[in-house]
This record gives structure tokens, C-alpha cells and sequence, in this order.
């Protein structure tokens, strides 16, 4: 009896200096955490061990403005995305592209960019114009794929995934998702857009749909791979920072910072470093 | 009171959220469908590569003194058998699952674009590896008197390992299969890196659309759980039914 009395107690030191350990590690009120998914050149990568980018350094130019210490967390895409609508982080910044959907669960600040899908294809693919991908309707939006065998390889969770997802209907993104010729299983969901760049390059999937910039990071460091020409515009899409849903308090902070960093040209500075004007930023 | 209704509204509201609206918990059902073909072909080919590594590396270790009295070439090509399935058994216990498959995928079948048959070979490669050295265990463990004792009735090796070794090791080796079983239906929780559609996968994009994480990853481990215990249940049965001659 005594030795389990003691095993016990022993039992409960344990959870307690557990405990002890866990709450240690408690938001600090003046730390901004930002959540991002650091394989997303230019606005997000690993340099060394250090995150670089567009969005890290706007972040960065943020917390400043607000007199915070900003940490940044590296998770996948769409922990991003639930991490802050379960109010885990207290911002998200990974490109993350304004949605109808995404606004239902988390709030958006001003937009600070601008992305557009592209379609990554290998050299020599029968994919050489979009018309190849796609069927379109009379306004010029895709709507079906021309070729029921093609296989689209995205990076989960983003807008090139839910957009190219149409078998499960209305994520409010555009009328591509009412068409259920293009099955779930068309669509491969990889963690990252280099993943998804690997098994192009190896013939698994036939195009890669990412936003444009990563897109020319990836073509740039990739032989043997292009981005289909052609008019993408119907895919435009406002990069924001998210909030936890109704944490306007954070949200009116970092607009104001955004503002202010618009106007003296900060963010401009920022972009054109990582963005050259002559690769057509847009 | 009131409150507890409030709280079963709220989750009835985010039930429908996470699987109703959008139909998504469709997604469910094909992750529930792949993981299950992964696991069962993954098994059966895990079972066969065990027996096979398992009856080289116990035949070997019970016959080498034997052989050893005149070394033909019999001897020699059956080490360099054993010493190919005791390479297989290293390299497989010896890196992770998660390496394995990523290597199957990117490697050695890169061009090929079946990813559910990939995910397959490469939880059954790594299944057969631990299934071998479970029954490798289950054989040696039989005491050396069960051997003797088929030989002095007329069995050859091959029979006395049929009629009298291989039916005692089955029995005593099921508890831990059914554990590497279950080990395998969880491990394939990985293939998702390699953009299979497994159930945890489906969870997975559940939440990246709904944004909400408790749903679906308690849908998903209930999942799980539901399947572990239907599959100990069945091993429980066949257990007792191997057990009725020992009355």
C-alpha cells in the first residue's frame, strides 16, 4: 500500500512539473507570433535556418510598428489557416489569398499583393496552351478538363488546390466548381509546391497550378520546366494578412501598420528586392 | 440546461460544417476505402515476404552445422541467400517508413503513376521485414525435442517444419502479428505525403477547408479506433477457435 502511495505521488510530481513546463511556454503578450509555411519563394523560404521573404519582412516592418518581438512558426499551408481561425497563431502570412470561404472563419486585413494562378507544365508537354488544359465557357472561365486522364498536381489547401478540386462544390472561389468532370482523384495534394514540382518533373502529374512568383522560383531553379503562356486573369487573387475571427483589436494594429508602411514605400522596397520590376510583378 | 443544448447546437452546427456541407465527408469514405486496400495488400504481400525471409533465415540458422560437415554448393548459395534476407531485414528495420515511402515514390518507381499501388509495396516491403523476424521468433522458440522428435517418425525437415512446427508457432506468434497488423493500418496514416488519399489525408483536407480542427480529427481517430478494435476482435475469435484443442 505504502509503495503505491508513493508510486503515485511520484506519478503526480510528474504531471505537475509537466504542467509547470507547458504553461512556461505561454504566449507572451508582447510577442507576435506569425504562422507561415516557409516553402513559398519569394514571400516565404528558409535561408539557412533563418525565414526570409516578402511576407517576413513586411512582418517584420509590422511588428516593429507596433512595438512587438515577432516569432515566426513554420507549419504546413493549411495548419496556417487552422492555426489561426483556432486561434493558435496570432496572424497568418503565407500568401495566403483572401476567400469568401476563408472570411467565414478568420478576418483579413487590407491586401498588401497581388498573386495569379499560373500552370507549371515540363517541356515537350501536349499541355502547350491553356486551351489544352482546359474547356472554357462563353466568359472565358475554365470550366472542365480537356482531357479526362490529366492529373493536376497542387500544394494542399491553397487556392490552386481548391480550385482545382471541383468534385467537392462550392468553396465560393469561381464556377469551375460547379463541374464534376474533374474528379478528386485528378487532383494529387502535396505538402509543398517543390514537392508538387518534383513528381511534375518526374511525369506523376501532368501541370502544377501555384500562384505565379513561387511558380518562377521554382521554374527558375528547375530544368526542363515552364509556365504555360497565356491569359490567367480570371484566377486573380488579393494576398492578406489573417486574424483570428473577431480580433479586430490586432486587425485595426496591423492595417494601420500596413497603411503607413504603404505610404512611405516601405512594402513597395520590400517586393521590388524580392520581385525584380522586369519579371513582371503584378 | 441551457447551456447544454447550446453546446449540442454548437456541434451539431459544426458537424454539419466539417462533413455535410459540401458533401465532404465523401472524402471520408474514399480515404476510409484507400487506407483500407493499402492496408490489406500491404499485409497479404508483408505476410508472404515474411514467411519466405522467416523459413530461409530459421532454416539456415537450424541446418549451417549440418551443411557446414561438407560444403558444397548448396551451402554457399543458401548463405549467400540468408545474407541477402538478413541485408533486406537492416535496411528496413534500419531507416523509417516515412524514408521508405518517399524513396518509392520519388526513386524507384518515379515514372510510375499508380501512387496507391506504391504506397502499397512500400508498407508491404516494410511490414514483411518485421513479420519475418516475428515468426523467425515464433520457429526458434520451438523447443529443439519437437524437431527430434518428427525426424525419428520419418519426417524430412520440410514435413516435420508443416505438420509440427509451423502449426504451434502459428498459435504462439498471433498475439504479436496482430500487433504488427495494427501497426501497419496506422502506419499507413503517412501515405498522405505522397498525396494518396488515405483517412487521415481526407481529414486533412476536411480541415484545410473548414478550418476547424476538432471534427475531423476526431472523426478520423474514432476511425481508426473502430478498425483496431474490429480487427482484434476478429484475432480474439480466431485465437479461441486455435485454442479448443488444448481442453
Amino acid at each position: 500500500m505504502k509503495k503505491l502511495i508513493a508510486v503515485l505521488m511520484a506519478l503526480c510530481m510528474l504531471v505537475s512539473a509537466v504542467c509547470l513546463f507547458a504553461s512556461c511556454d505561454k504566449k507572451d503578450e508582447n510577442t507576435l507570433v506569425m504562422a507561415t509555411n516557409a516553402a513559398f519563394p519569394p514571400y516565404e523560404y528558409k535561408d539557412g535556418d533563418k525565414i526570409v521573404g516578402i511576407d517576413a519582412e513586411i512582418a517584420a516592418a509590422i511588428a516593429d510598428k507596433l512595438g512587438m518581438k515577432l516569432e515566426i512558426v513554420d507549419v504546413d499551408f493549411g495548419a496556417v489557416l487552422t492555426g489561426v481561425a483556432e486561434g493558435k497563431y496570432d496572424m497568418g502570412m503565407a500568401g495566403i489569398t483572401v476567400t469568401d470561404k476563408r472570411k467565414e472563419s478568420m478576418d483579413f486585413s487590407n491586401t498588401y499583393a497581388t498573386g495569379i494562378q499560373v500552370i507549371i507544365v515540363n517541356d515537350g508537354s501536349p499541355i502547350a496552351t491553356l486551351d489544352d488544359l482546359w474547356n472554357f465557357d462563353e466568359n472565358g472561365d475554365p470550366v472542365s478538363l480537356k482531357n479526362p486522364d490529366i492529373k493536376i498536381g497542387v500544394q494542399q489547401d491553397t487556392t490552386g488546390d481548391i480550385y482545382s478540386s471541383s468534385a467537392i462544390k462550392d468553396w465560393g472561389f469561381n464556377d469551375l466548381n460547379e463541374d464534376e468532370s474533374i474528379k478528386t482523384d485528378r487532383v494529387i495534394r502535396y505538402k509543398t509546391g517543390a514537392e508538387a514540382v518534383a513528381a511534375l518533373k518526374s511525369g506523376k502529374v501532368d501541370c502544377v497550378i501555384i500562384d505565379n512568383e513561387p511558380a518562377k522560383s521554382f521554374v527558375a531553379a528547375n530544368e526542363g520546366i515552364h509556365i504555360l503562356a497565356g491569359d490567367n486573369e480570371y484566377a486573380v487573387e488579393d494576398y492578406a494578412i489573417c486574424v483570428d475571427k473577431g480580433n479586430t483589436e490586432l486587425l485595426d494594429k496591423i492595417n494601420k501598420a500596413l497603411d503607413e508602411l504603404k505610404a512611405d514605400g516601405t512594402i513597395d522596397g520590400i517586393i521590388n528586392k524580392y520581385i525584380p520590376k522586369d519579371g513582371g510583378a503584378q | 440546461m441551457e447551456s447544454i443544448q447550446a453546446w449540442f447546437a454548437d456541434l451539431a452546427a459544426d458537424f454539419r460544417l466539417n462533413f455535410i456541407d459540401g458533401a465532404m465527408w465523401k472524402w471520408l469514405v474514399q480515404g476510409l476505402r484507400n487506407t483500407l486496400v493499402i492496408t490489406l495488400f500491404a499485409l497479404l504481400l508483408g505476410v508472404v515476404l515474411g514467411v519466405v525471409v522467416a523459413a530461409v533465415r530459421s532454416s539456415y540458422d537450424k541446418n549451417r552445422e549440418a551443411m557446414a560437415l561438407h560444403k558444397g554448393f548448396g551451402y554457399y548459395l543458401f548463405t549467400f541467400i540468408n545474407g541477402i534476407c538478413k541485408l533486406y531485414l537492416t535496411v528496413i528495420r534500419g531507416t523509417p517508413v516515412m524514408v521508405q515511402l518517399l524513396i518509392m515514390y520519388f526513386i524507384i518507381f518515379a515514372s510510375s503513376r499508380n501512387d496507391i499501388l506504391i504506397a502499397t509495396i512500400a508498407f508491404g516491403i516494410n511490414s514483411g521485414a518485421y513479420v519475418a523476424e516475428i515468426l523467425r521468433g515464433g520457429i526458434m522458440s520451438i523447443d529443439n525435442g519437437q524437431f527430434e522428435a518428427g525426424r525419428s517418425l520419418g519426417f524430412n525437415y520440410v514435413r516435420t517444419m508443416i505438420y509440427i512446427i509451423i502449426p504451434q508457432v502459428f498459435k504462439s506468434v498471433l498475439p504479436t502479428l496482430c500487433n504488427e497488423f495494427i501497426v501497419l493500418l496506422k502506419e499507413t496514416s503517412i501515405a498522405g505525403y505522397v498525396g494518396v488519399m488515405d483517412l487521415t489525408k481526407a481529414g486533412d483536407l476536411i480541415r484545410g477547408r473548414t478550418f476547424s480542427a476538432f471534427m475531423p480529427l476526431i472523426a478520423v481517430a474514432l476511425i481508426y479506433l473502430v478498425l483496431v478494435v474490429v480487427l482484434t476482435a476478429l484475432v480474439g475469435v480466431l485465437e479461441r477457435s486455435l485454442r479448443k484443442n488444448e481442453r
